[in-house]
Formats: C-alpha cells, sequence, structure tokens
C-alpha cells in the first residue's frame, strides 16, 4: 500500500475565493496572481506518492514551496485544496484531536535549525513527543534511550543542547523524531545548517539508520548533490508548482526543462554515477563443479580472456585467465583453486571516480555479503561518462 | 462663546459613589481579609527577635545570591536595628511582601491570556498604558472611600501600581519564545496547555522573573508613597519628617528604604539569571 498519497495538493495564503482558485487551473503563475489578485501562492496542482520504506526529496530553489509542502502534510500549514491521505487516511478530515494523535503517533519532524527545547536536556528533548502522547516516565525513558543510542548519542543524556556541536544537535533531532517511532519521517533541509563533512556524514548515517529502521522519508533540500545521494524519488518544485519528478537518473538524463537543467549542470558526473549504475552482466564459473574445460568453453564463447569464480551461493572465490586454465588442462589439473586469482573488489555504490583509479580489470561489483552482482571494464567507465555528457 | 467643561471628574466621582454604595460589602471582606492577612505577617515577623531575622535572611541572601549580597544584608539591617527603625522595617516589608503577592497572582495569569489571546492583548494594552502613567498618588484617593484609611488602601492602591510590568513582562517573555520551537511542539502534538507548561512559561521565566522583580521594586516605592494614607511603615516615618521637618530623621529612614531595596532587588535578580542558563 502506498504511504503517502497526495493528489492536486494546493496552498493559497489568504482567504482566496473559488474563483481566484479556478485562474490556477487556467494556469496563472505566481508572480500574475500576486500582482493582479494579491495573493501568495504557495503550492498548486502538485500529486505524488510515497511507498512504505522509500526516501522522497522535494528539491527546489529557496520559495518554490518545498517548506510549505512537507507542513501541508502535518497541517502545520492548512491546505487549501486537494487530498492527502497517510495509510489511506485522509489528514485534511480530521478533526483537532484526531489530528494531534497522528501528530503524536504518525510523524517525527526533523528541522533546518534544529529546534531542540534550550531549557530541556538531551534525554528530556527526545522524550517530548512521548511525554506529549502521556507515556509513563519509564516508558519515555527507556525509548527516549533507545532513540538516543540509535543515533549514536548514548552518554550524552544529561547534556543541555547547547553543550553540543551543531551535528550532534541535529542527532538529538533526529532522535526525537525517532522516539516516537512513527512511520514517517519529515526532514525540512535537516543538514542544511551543517558544514559539509558534518553533512556528508550525516547523510550516510541517515541511509544506514533507514536501512535498519525503514521509515519512509519526506527530505527537502535546495542541494543536488544531497538528493541524488538520499533520494529513492525525487520531485522538484518551482514557483509552488511540480516541475519534475522521477528516480535521480531518470532527472539527471533527463531534465524536463531549463530549471531542472540549471540544478543539473552543476553535478560532477564522475561523483553521481556509480558502479551499480555502469556495470555489465559478470561471466561466471561455479567451483568445484567446473574446472578449467568448462572455463575456456565459457570464455571463448562470450570472447573474454579471464573469468569470475563464485560457489554455488554465488560468493566470490576469485578470477582465472585463460592461459592459466589451459596451463592447468595441459598439466591434467582439474581444480581451479591453483590458479585463482583475486580481482578488484568495489561495492556497487562505488563512485566513477573510485573507479578510474583501479589497477586491474575487469573489477568485481560484490555486495556487503561478498555475493557477485556485475563486472567492470575500463571501456565501461568512458561510456558512462560519455553517455551522460 | 465658552465651552462648558466636560463633566469628566463629577462622572468618576459618582460612579465611585455608587460603587462603594452599591458593593463596599465587598470591598469591606477583602478589607478585613487583607488587614487581617497583613496584621498576622507583620506580628510574625515582629515576634522574631531581629538578630535571629537579619541571620535568615543573610543565609537567604547567601545561598541565592552570593557572599557579598549576605554581608552587605547583615550590615544594612544592623544598621536599620540600630538606628530603631526595625518595626517601622518589618511593616513596609510586610505590605510589599502582601502586595507583590497579590500583584503576581494577578499579573501573570493576565500576561499569558494577553500573549495567547490578541483579544485579551488589545483590550490589555491601554489599561496598562493608563496604569503606568496615571500620576500614582491618583490611586490613593479612591483607595480610601472603598478600603478605609490602613495598609489595605495601601495593598490595594501598591498593587494597581505595580502589576503593569508583571503582566507586561510576562506578555513579552511569551511571544519571545522562537516560532521554531512552537512548530515543533506543534509537530509532535502537543494541546495548546501543554505547549504552554512545557515550552512557552519554562522559555519565559527569565523574562517574567524580571517584571517580578520590577514588580517587587515598584511595590517599596508605592508603599512609601501610601503612608500617606496611613500605610505605616518607613513611609511613615519620611511622612514624619517632611511635616515636621527634621532632615535628618527623613535620610535615616530614605536609607533603610534604599538598603531593603537592594537587598530584594539582588536577590531576585539573581534567580532570574539563573533561568537564563538552565
Amino acid at each position: 500500500m502506498k504511504k503517502i498519497e497526495v493528489e492536486k495538493l494546493g496552498k493559497v495564503f489568504g482567504k482566496p475565493s473559488r474563483q481566484v482558485l479556478s485562474l490556477l487551473d487556467q494556469g496563472w503563475d505566481r508572480e500574475r496572481l500576486m500582482k493582479e489578485k494579491g495573493f501568495a501562492l504557495g503550492l498548486w496542482d502538485v500529486s505524488f506518492s510515497v511507498e512504505e520504506g522509500e526516501i522522497l526529496v522535494v528539491m527546489g530553489l529557496s520559495g518554490s514551496g518545498k517548506s510549505t509542502l512537507i507542513r501541508c502534510l502535518n497541517r502545520l500549514i492548512e491546505p487549501t485544496a486537494g487530498s492527502i491521505l497517510i495509510d489511506g487516511t485522509d489528514v485534511r478530515g480530521l478533526n483537532e484531536a484526531q489530528l494531534r494523535e497522528f501528530r503524536q503517533t504518525r510523524f517525527g519532524m526533523v528541522f533546518q535549525r534544529f529546534a531542540l527545547f534550550p531549557h530541556r536536556t538531551v534525554i528530556q528533548n527526545v522524550a517530548y513527543g512521548l511525554e506529549i502522547h502521556g507515556e509513563s516516565k519509564d516508558t519515555c525513558r527507556k525509548k527516549a534511550e533507545d532513540a538516543l543510542a540509535l543515533v549514536g548519542l548514548k552518554g550524552w543524556e544529561d547534556n543541555y543542547p547547547d553543550q553540543l556541536s551543531g551535528g550532534m544537535q541535529q542527532r538529538v533531532g533526529l532522535a526525537r523524531a525517532l522516539a516516537i517511532d512513527p512511520g514517517i519521517l519529515l526532514m525540512d533541509e535537516a543538514f542544511s545548517a551543517l558544514d559539509p563533512l558534518i553533512r556528508k556524514e550525516m547523510q550516510e548515517e541517515l541511509l544506514q539508520l533507514q536501512s535498519r529502521v525503514g521509515k519512509t522519508i519526506v527530505f527537502i533540500t535546495h542541494d543536488l548533490d544531497e538528493a541524488l545521494k538520499l533520494g529513492d524519488k525525487i520531485i522538484i518544485l518551482k514557483d509552488g508548482r511540480l516541475v519534475q519528478q522521477g528516480t535521480p537518473e531518470e532527472i539527471l538524463t533527463n531534465p524536463a526543462d531549463d530549471y531542472v537543467e540549471k540544478f543539473v549542470e552543476d553535478v560532477d558526473m564522475s561523483k553521481v554515477l556509480t558502479a551499480s549504475s555502469i556495470m555489465k552482466k559478470a561471466y561466471s564459473i561455479t567451483w568445484p563443479k567446473d574446472g578449467p574445460k568448462t572455463a575456456l568453453r565459457e570464455m571463448e564463447e562470450v570472447g573474454i580472456s579471464s573469468i569470475f569464480v563464485v560457489d554455488r551461493k554465488r560468493l566470490l572465490l576469485g578470477i582465472v585467465n585463460a592461459d592459466d586454465a589451459s596451463e592447468l588442462i595441459r598439466k591434467g589439473i582439474s581444480d581451479l583453486k591453483e590458479i585463482l586469482k583475486e580481482p578488484s573488489r568495489v561495492t556497487p555504490d562505488t563512485s566513477l571516480t573510485e573507479l578510474f583509479a583501479l589497477e586491474s580489470f575487469p573489477a568485481a561489483v560484490v555486495d556487503e555479503s561478498g555475493v557477485l552482482k556485475g563486472a567492470i571494464v575500463r571501456g565501461n567507465i568512458i561510456a558512462g561518462l560519455n553517455r551522460e555528457r | 462663546m465658552t465651552i462648558p467643561k466636560l463633566p469628566l471628574g463629577e462622572a468618576i466621582e459618582a460612579a465611585i459613589d455608587f460603587l462603594t454604595e452599591n458593593f463596599s460589602f465587598i470591598t469591606k471582606a477583602v478589607s478585613n481579609v487583607v488587614e487581617n492577612a497583613n496584621e498576622v505577617l507583620v506580628e510574625n515577623l515582629e515576634k522574631i527577635p531581629p538578630m535571629v531575622l537579619i541571620l535568615l535572611i543573610a543565609l537567604l541572601a547567601w545561598r541565592l545570591a552570593g557572599r557579598r549580597i549576605a554581608l552587605f544584608s547583615v550590615a544594612g539591617l544592623a544598621l536599620i536595628w540600630n538606628l530603631g527603625l526595625w518595626g517601622a522595617t518589618m511593616a513596609t516589608i510586610s505590605l510589599v511582601i502582601a502586595a507583590t503577592l497579590v500583584a503576581i497572582s494577578l499579573g501573570i495569569p493576565i500576561g499569558i491570556a494577553s500573549a495567547l489571546f490578541p483579544l485579551v492583548n488589545r483590550i490589555v494594552l491601554p489599561i496598562l498604558d493608563l496604569m503606568q502613567t496615571m500620576p500614582a498618588f491618583v490611586y490613593l484617593i479612591p483607595a480610601i472611600p472603598f478600603f478605609g484609611l490602613g495598609p489595605v488602601s495601601a495593598v490595594f492602591s501598591t498593587v494597581i501600581f505595580a502589576m503593569p510590568p508583571a503582566i507586561r513582562l510576562t506578555d513579552l517573555g511569551i511571544r519571545q519564545v522562537p516560532k521554531e520551537l512552537i512548530e515543533a511542539a506543534d509537530a509532535f502534538g502537543s494541546s495548546r496547555l501543554q505547549k504552554l507548561l512545557k515550552v512557552q512559561l519554562p522559555l519565559a521565566r527569565p523574562t517574567i522573573m524580571a517584571g517580578v522583580n520590577q514588580t517587587i521594586m515598584l511595590s517599596l516605592s508605592m508603599v512609601v508613597i501610601a503612608a500617606m494614607i496611613g500605610a505605616g511603615g518607613l513611609g511613615s516615618e519620611v511622612w514624619k519628617a517632611i511635616q515636621r521637618f527634621k532632615p535628618g530623621m527623613g535620610f535615616e529612614a530614605g536609607l533603610a528604604v534604599v538598603i531593603i531595596a537592594i537587598i530584594f532587588d539582588r536577590i531576585t535578580q539573581k534567580i532570574t539569571h539563573q533561568g537564563k542558563t538552565h
């Protein structure tokens, strides 16, 4: 089931009449609406959906409506039009008490400038949402401690926020959102106030955390590198309207208009493209079932001079080349073990820049558990770069 | 052509007359309660031997405000005792305590309401302007028909004079809470009351305490003026000195007021600043 489904969402500030809203459907833009009717357009005609466990990145320049969008989801800003379904429930139909309950249990929000309560200790900050929901003291303490451990801040419970660095403060912000165990994390430019190195680190950690806790995340940013790194899906807003949505690759390779192109052109392709996006099928034989003769025949068939060797679970064991294999046949030995060599190993998200630096090809692309996923030959890298430029 | 004088003063007098005639049973009741409470307070303060009370106050000052203020308290209060102004000082302190308690227990809730509800704010602001710019002596006059001569009238006019800072700074303190913190409180589903108790009031505390400090200082100055309507205490010593033209006596009583003011001020200020660092 879809976790979040947003249909024709709109926000016009002030109290616009139906007739004013219909002008927007006729294609009036923000500037014209302001000039001729005096209403400020926040968002118009924005539709998208997010699957459970997915990270959706909302991108746009400042003033494009991203902050309005994320605040419409939990009605910190009251939408003017459209529908928002969370787990199938219409958020706009909730009354005040239901909305509070919804916010207490479904949404964890993380803010750009952290918004930690300066008069509360770290653990009291993290427990805030639980306290509001009326959990017992013990439950609050326990869940808050768990959340703090999750973001790596064990031992800082009794400090005050202003005793922590920016990066650590935002971890507290993240822990506060995670403590209530919400289905959805709303992250409003959560890493924008951090310096670049810490920011990279937090992005990595968010991805790791995501793989463990599996939250659905709506992440707002104006930074394309961040969007590409985090997003399973990206939507791009301009002047309150949606201009493109798609996977990072789709947006890179096929920008919808000049606005998107402007974002995209600054990206260093060699950093964005990863091993997984340019790797080819890896040819392999299975040890101990296959011997040197099978290896040679396989290589001849597809026209390559070396082949990967895996075990029955497709765990990579090594690589053998054609010369060594024929030598083995001449000697009458059938076990490949003797001629196994260690190939270069890379992970699926190794960047193109790092691939350039490899010394031997083909390189094997393996996942964390060592299973062979694909192969990279030097030609792929060059082709990959050219394709994108 | 002469424009006749508007009967503004007459109207106010008529209103006060009406209120005294019809509601004096309420004001008399209030008067009795406050008078009794004040008497009990004064009696008890006077029962404590000066030596013991000086040490108690010094101890309090030491714990809350540090050694220097503690030493100053001992020296200052000993001087007051030595000048023979101990009884008058106790009377003044108890009036200040009574007036301050009433002023802040009315002022802080009004300040909260004014910060949270725009309508209340629009009503309260002009009244506060009036209360603060009207010469303080004017409050003494209507106090007499309501409460008669004596300490209760003094407390009444002191409360009116000293309450505005408590209201204003409570209002200001709550408004100054950063918007993003209010948003965070909302995002986690806080109710209005939860937001007030867990976020707004704790963050406004230093500002509210500054208001309490102001209220105490204003109470002290008004209690002295209220000697004119029979409040007693140090004010009446000053008043006597004026009538008999005894500058030395007036100076002694004035000095006692200053000493108390400094002790009160430093102690409450320290509490205020403690609030700023957690």
